[in-house]
């Protein structure tokens, strides 16, 4: 069953086409991962799958879930690096999405965040400042706190940036483990050899799709040739 | 200049000490709240400009002979000037703190001429720069006015603390999950408009802002939690006013500057134990 079904998008940003003709679908389950270089559109179609801009032309179709039930991880901006806030308020901030007005948070909010904190294993940093982790723990506490928005689906913007090998690797792992605890995965990357190591679907685009389809398909295909050839970085 | 005993012998004065009080502390609690989320969000210069847009709204006020109703006029043209500036940082082609700096000086040089122009001379305009040299010049309107609206902020932020600490941390995340964040961003700017307007008269629109930074940078000199922070920017600006204040009435010192230097002195005592503290920490 198809969670996502994207049909002849284009979308644009400042009034310019960055992707068009663009259709694919997510089904429950998958770990798809969008390829391309950096200004391919990636971003674009990002905030197009959260609801943030409106398509030109074309339609994105959710089933059985809505924009708002993404659990999105986003980049990390300078403003949270020194932020003061303890993880926990951090993992609680996730559930917000959910509960329209009501002031405070719940029991039931409160369980979910600590659910979600043990999933990824930091619970016993609960009470700790977030400005004082590493970087690999920072991003497990918003990866978190994107669990507590979702119960389907993570949509995780170049999850790895700036970590150290072990921790990159570490990190693709605990995404592997989640995905094969039946969440769906999108993940935007320009790291192609994780992606064929981990995902099962690609999508690689550069303003127009260049491919789409099964791991093992694009490893077959002469993108990926010509990619894990001369071209990568 | 009065000393205290002679501020105290009349029950007239006193009256008019505890309604400055009153504003005062209201405002402190108020801009200390606000503080936190605008020094994180890197807005703090926002609070310093808009204090320039109110001396400017003060000073039309006092040209047009109405010095009597200036928080009625500046009220609305600040915080229109708030929503304007977040529009402009938003989609215009003049970019945030160049926006700022226009629109702030802007309206300081617009306020005085229309004030040189008028001729008027009732009210000195030095005193909205710098603060009233002699608080008790709080009318019953500002009184009323300046408690419903501080009110109305507190309660405003409590009730909204959770999504205001989610749009301060990762706006791009809380408009994933569907909090309209530019509400929010705006519901921070009118906050803080209104706050600096109430607050301008005893502290000088040149000092204002202090009362926005000043408390929440020293708390995150020792606090590390959003709470932690929160409850101890408001603490520390709550005691910084209170000594502040009563040291200007007994030495007949300027409210404002003095309330501002014991939150300079507040900073430097708690850089300091925040040294200490991550001394142990490290070790």
């Amino acid at each position: 069953m198809s969670l996502i079904n994207c049909k002849n998008l284009e979308l644009a940003y400042d009034n310019k086409t960055v992707l068009s003709d663009l259709s694919f679908q997510v089904n429950r389950g998958d770990y798809l991962c969008v390829l391309g270089e950096n200004g391919s559109g990636k971003t674009t179609l990002m905030k197009a799958l959260l609801g943030l801009i409106k398509p030109v032309s074309g339609e994105i179709r959710f089933c059985c879930a809505k924009h708002s039930e993404i659990g999105y991880l986003p980049q990390q901006t300078d403003i949270q690096k020194d932020f003061p806030a303890s993880v926990s308020e951090v993992v609680l901030s996730g559930t917000l999405g959910k509960r329209g007005l009501k002031p405070f948070y719940s029991k039931k909010e409160k369980e979910l965040a600590k659910k979600n904190m043990e999933i990824l294993g930091i619970y016993h940093l609960a009470k700790q400042s977030y400005q004082n982790l590493s970087g690999g723990q920072q991003q497990r506490v918003l990866l978190a706190r994107a669990l507590c928005a979702t119960t389907s689906m993570l949509l995780l913007d170049e999850p790895v940036a700036g970590l150290d090998p072990v921790v990159t690797a570490e990190m693709y792992r605990i995404i592997k483990e989640l995905n094969e605890k039946g969440i769906t995965i999108i993940m935007i990357s320009h790291d192609i050899s994780a992606a064929t190591q981990y995902a099962s679907h690609i999508l690689h685009i550069h303003h127009k799709p260049l491919f789409f389809g099964t791991t093992q398909e694009y490893l077959s295909s002469n993108i990926a040739t010509k990619f894990l050839g001369g071209d990568q970085k | 200049m009065m000393t205290l005993s002679e501020l105290f012998s009349s029950a007239f004065m006193i009256n008019l000490v505890i309604r400055a009080l009153i504003v005062g502390l209201l405002v402190t609690l108020c801009s200390s709240l606000l503080g936190v989320s605008l020094v994180l969000k890197r807005f703090s210069m926002i609070g310093d400009g808009l204090s320039h847009v109110g001396f400017g709204a003060v000073a039309v006020a006092a040209a047009l002979n109405m010095s009597n109703m200036k928080l009625i006029i500046s009220i609305p043209v600040v915080v229109l000037t708030a929503f304007l500036l977040l529009r402009l940082g938003n989609h215009g082609k003049v970019k945030g703190d160049a926006s700022l700096a226009l629109v702030s000086t802007g309206a300081v040089a617009v306020g005085s001429l229309l004030y040189n122009f008028s001729g008027q001379r009732s009210t000195d305009i030095c005193n909205s720069l710098f603060g009233s040299a002699s608080l008790f010049t709080i009318g019953d309107i500002d009184l009323i006015l300046s408690a419903v609206l501080s009110i109305a902020i507190i309660i405003l932020f409590v009730f909204f603390y959770t999504k205001i600490f989610a749009v301060t941390f990762d706006e791009s995340f809380s408009r994933a999950t569907g909090i309209k964040t530019n509400v929010y961003n705006m519901l921070l700017a009118v906050l803080t408009a209104v706050t600096i307007v109430l607050g301008m008269n005893m502290m000088g629109s040149l000092m204002i802002s202090a009362l926005i930074v000043f408390p929440a940078m020293t708390a995150m000199r020792v606090c590390t939690t959003f709470k932690g922070v929160l409850i101890c920017s408001v603490s520390v600006s709550l005691i910084c006013f209170v000594i502040g204040f009563f040291t200007a009435c007994l030495f007949g010192w300027q409210t404002g500057a003095t309330v501002v230097s014991a939150n300079i002195i507040a900073f430097i005592f708690m850089s300091i134990a925040g040294k200490i503290k991550n001394k142990k920490y490290c070790n």
